[in-house]
């Protein structure tokens, strides 16, 4: 049997492939719910949710809402920008804030690597990973992983190449643990110092040229560019960039096949990617978003398993 | 129990049949196939998933795995007859009862079961009964159905088995 | 002055194993101390304590030391005791009282306190609150530069004739090469070591643990090894120039050991400090994000643990230090990358030393005491750090073989920030004797 998942969703490193698996199949009949007239399921009805973002961030906030309203959990949205050296408050004192408030789960979205695993030590709630500086984006790791098992039926042996600044990017990191783990076969295509230096010890390959990278991807998953990357000496100009690395027309239509192109989005248009491939019609940019409501209904359902506290609370409505 | 179905509902027009998961989507199916048969009409068919929708989700340890729900018609204004293998608390009659109030507003909502062996919990009654047992807390009764267990059968045994 | 140091006393060691590397010996024998200073070592003493020179009524006091190491008292070259400045977290009292529990008879104080110790006025400060506290000697290194700014040189003669042992501005690099030179050319005319903390800002910038496998998997950005290793050379290539006397504080990479071979062979004075911590735990301590794994230069590979090792056996390192660095539970209880950098080692340090490199007989028991007494004694100029007659009675008795598990709380520092709780160590000071009176024992 798959071991439970334990209290918190904090990164896609420590899971098994069965774990993986188990949170991808749970999302299928999730999906089906955001395709139906009244868009709601009583599963998590009288849970307390917070979504704790130290970094703003539209989507991933507002498509973890969803998640949490579809399954009739009451939300709450805290926005807390700087870290806690700036602010007043510290992650401790607002972990035993939340704690007194007796809230049930908690999505954490900060700009310090650990940050969800500090605040998952101190608190009984459950803590999700909605992003921690360049450490894991779990939720987008697997969604990613099921848009691409939706397009290709599996994904042991695809091949996946993840273009850009993996250096600085948590959403890399997750995809290449999660993507390792279900046996597929990782590659990242970018400029050698947008690269981490130890990523030949991860048994991924390295394409310094986004043409071979398209030559040999099933998928390329291309990440955003930071613009500030220049400004901080990693890069010459975004201009050079999009001419080196940039994922344009002409280059997927020199591929063999057909390459799926994933983005975490926000796009930067013209830089890492051009307006005609997010557009066109390999991309499934779109269904990223469609399947990360999903993933996220399935990570709230699989993590709040067996609380008699949240029986109380449901058992005063009958 | 197929004739029953058709019966009650004075015709096939408006009939949506549609079983619980697991064994009650193959039951549904056969259901189906049978008023194909007899009366030359296809009604249309659906599966409907409770986990969701359970009450005794948040005391349940693990959580239970969830399988697919399909409603392929419109239900507003329809005869829909929901069909499971046996009927005992209630609850996940209960259950599919809200889960259905999601998808529209039936002009009728029946229960056909295989098996009642009684032990309410919940005010819910059977529309049509294949057979009705009287069974013990401490037995269980199981449907097996050709498609998924490889035999049809019912069997009644002790729990502690 | 220390209080207990009444002229009159005489102190007999007795029947302790006597390690002393300065005089070669290693033997089992008494060691008598008057008037705070050593007068005789050989049999018997404690039965002639009369004929070994007391003066005064009362017989001496005899400490017996049977199965306890004696030895020249450690010294501590690298340390950082927050006052002035930052009392909640450490005084120079509490410092000096968790240097003696360590069996440490000396330390050096880092100036990176707030303010910066820069001038004689400051250097004065650090002598009296050592003399207050009577414990272990606490002796001042001044600031390279005014405010540790990195501009201008501070007064070194000045901070010299106050009591200053040697400039550093540790906690900070010295990014210009230019004030590098002048202070080690200036250092000259006071013979003072000019010790550096090599770390190039620019390369290091944001790091907040070693950069490679577990950096890579943590999303944290890393300091590569070449930070350091660019100002080691740099500044051994400076020393070679000016003819100054550099100290390496805390090396940590395999790349610097080579360096600084490559520094001694080719005459340059050169000498080097390495940490317990960089002998005994690599990045993997960091795990789950602990903090107490956090400081700076980080913790490394295997690979560099095993060459710092072998460094220290051979020499090449001439000095074990602890970089004792107590930070505020509350401030090591944050997101990684805010934390601070640091932990506190005085009072763990010889239990580590023991279990890492005596223990598992990388060296002997003579080199440790070489590399925790005589070497810093040399290399700071300071007096102490033998057993030979007339030399102050800087003593440490210590069980070497001695098993007890770190208890934080109990530590005499505030700090409590340690990578060792609940670890259980071999090696355990007993008594520790500073100008022939002791300051610490170990209660039983």
């Amino acid at each position: 049997m798959t071991p439970p998942l334990g209290k918190d969703l904090l990164a896609l490193e420590p899971l098994s492939a069965d774990q993986i698996q188990l949170i991808l199949d749970t999302a299928e009949p999730f999906k089906e719910i955001s395709e139906r007239h009244i868009k709601k399921v009583p599963t998590l009805r009288g849970a307390t949710i917070v979504n704790l973002f130290f970094e703003a961030s539209t989507r991933t906030r507002i498509s973890f809402e969803f998640a949490e309203k579809r399954l009739s959990a009451d939300t709450v949205n805290v926005a807390s920008t700087g870290s806690s050296v700036s602010k007043g408050e510290t992650l401790v004192d607002t972990a035993r804030n939340l704690e007194a408030m007796r809230i049930d789960m908690v999505v954490i979205r900060h700009g310090a690597s650990g940050a969800p695993a500090f605040l998952a030590n101190r608190i009984e709630s459950n803590v999700i990973n909605a992003g921690d500086g360049t450490h894991e984006h779990p939720t987008q790791g697997l969604l990613d992983l099921l848009t691409l098992r939706d397009h290709y039926k599996k994904l042991k042996g695809l091949k996946v190449c993840i273009v850009g600044d993996v250096l600085h990017s948590r959403v890399a990191r997750s995809n290449i643990w999660g993507l390792q783990k279900m046996g597929a076969e990782v590659a990242v295509c970018g400029p050698r110092s947008l690269l981490p230096s130890a990523i030949d010890d991860f048994g991924v390959r390295v394409f310094n040229r986004i043409d071979e990278a398209i030559q040999w991807a099933d998928a390329l998953n291309v990440l955003r560019l930071q613009l500030e990357r220049m400004q901080l000496g990693y890069i010459p100009s975004l201009r050079e960039y999009n001419r080196v690395f940039g994922v344009s027309r002409e280059r997927l239509e020199r591929a063999k096949r057909e390459v799926l192109i994933l983005h975490p989005g926000p796009m930067n248009r013209g830089v890492e990617i051009d307006s005609d491939v997010a557009d066109g019609p390999f991309s499934v940019i779109l269904d990223q978003v469609t399947n990360g409501v999903a993933i996220r209904m399935a990570v709230l359902y699989l993590l709040s398993g067996g609380k008699p506290e949240l029986a109380e609370k449901a058992k005063g409505e009958a | 129990m197929a004739d029953e179905i058709v019966e009650l509902n004075e015709g096939t027009d408006g009939l949506v049949i549609v079983g619980i998961q697991r064994r009650g989507v193959q039951l549904a199916q056969r259901i189906v196939k049978l008023i194909v048969e007899r009366e030359k009409v296809t009604v249309p068919q659906g599966a409907l998933d409770i986990t969701l929708y359970r009450d005794d989700l948040q005391t349940v340890g693990p959580r239970p795995v969830v399988g697919p729900t399909e409603i392929p018609v419109d239900i507003d204004g329809k005869h829909v007859v929901i069909v499971d293998d046996v009927l005992y608390t209630g609850r996940t009659v209960r259950a599919a009862l809200d889960e259905l109030a999601d998808f529209g507003r039936p002009r009728r909502i029946a229960l056909a079961v295989v098996i009642d062996r009684g032990g309410r919990e919940l005010p819910i009654a059977p529309d049509v009964v294949g057979k009705k047992m009287d069974v013990t807390p401490g037995q269980r009764v199981d449907v097996f159905v050709e498609d998924l267990d490889g035999k049809d059968a019912v069997v009644l045994a002790s729990r502690s088995g | 002055m220390h209080p207990e140091a009444a002229h009159s006393r005489t102190l007999i060691l007795r029947g302790g194993r006597v390690v002393d590397p300065t005089q070669n010996r290693d033997e089992v024998a008494d060691v008598a101390i008057v008037d705070g200073k050593i007068d005789a070592i050989g049999r018997g003493l404690a039965e002639n304590g009369k004929r070994a020179g007391a003066r005064g009524a009362g017989s001496p006091e005899v400490i017996d030391c049977s199965g306890l190491v004696v030895s020249p008292g450690f010294i501590d070259v690298h340390c950082h005791l927050r006052e002035p400045g930052r009392e909640e977290v450490e005084t120079i009292a509490t410092g000096a009282a968790a240097a003696a529990a360590g069996g440490f008879t000396a330390v050096c104080a880092m100036p990176n306190t707030d303010p910066v110790t820069d001038n004689q006025a400051a250097v004065g400060f650090v002598v009296r609150q050592s003399q207050r506290a009577g414990m272990a000697r606490v002796y001042p290194i001044g600031a390279i530069s005014l405010g540790q700014k990195g501009e201008v040189l501070a007064e070194f003669g000045e901070m010299v004739g106050a009591g200053a042992v040697a400039v550093s501005d540790d906690g900070k690099p010295v990014a210009s090469a230019h004030l590098m030179r002048t202070a080690l050319e200036y250092a000259r005319t006071f013979n003072i070591p000019v010790a550096d903390h090599c770390e190039e800002p620019t390369l290091a910038r944001g790091g907040v643990m070693n950069e490679g496998v577990m950096s890579m998997k943590l999303g944290l950005k890393g300091i590569p090894d070449e930070a350091e290793e660019v100002m080691a050379i740099r500044d051994m290539l400076l020393a070679r120039l000016t003819g100054g006397h550099i100290h390496l504080c805390h090396m940590s990479t395999k790349g610097s050991v080579e360096l600084i071979r490559w520094g001694k062979q080719q005459g340059i004075n050169v000498t080097a400090e390495v940490c317990p911590h960089h002998l005994s735990l690599t990045e993997d301590a960091v795990g789950n994000y602990d903090t107490h794994a956090k400081m700076n230069p980080p913790l490394r590979t295997a690979e560099d643990v095993e060459a710092l090792r072998a460094a220290v056996k051979d020499g090449t390192i001439d000095v074990i230090a602890t970089d004792h660095a107590p930070h505020h539970y509350d401030e090591k209880e944050r997101e990684f990358a805010d934390a601070p950098n640091g932990i506190v080692g005085l009072e763990t340090a010889l239990g580590v030393n023991i279990t890492w490199l005596v223990k598992p007989g990388i060296i002997d028991l003579r080199t440790l005491i070489e590399r925790m007494s005589c070497a810093p004694a040399r290399v700071f100029h300071l007096p102490a750090g033998s057993l030979a007659t007339g030399k102050p009675a800087d003593v440490t008795v210590f069980d070497p073989a001695a098993e007890w598990k770190v208890d934080a709380s109990k530590f005499r520092t505030k700090g409590r920030n340690t990578p060792y709780s609940g670890v259980t160590l071999m090696g355990r000071a007993h008594y520790t004797i500073v100008d022939g009176s002791v300051v610490y024992r170990k209660a039983h």
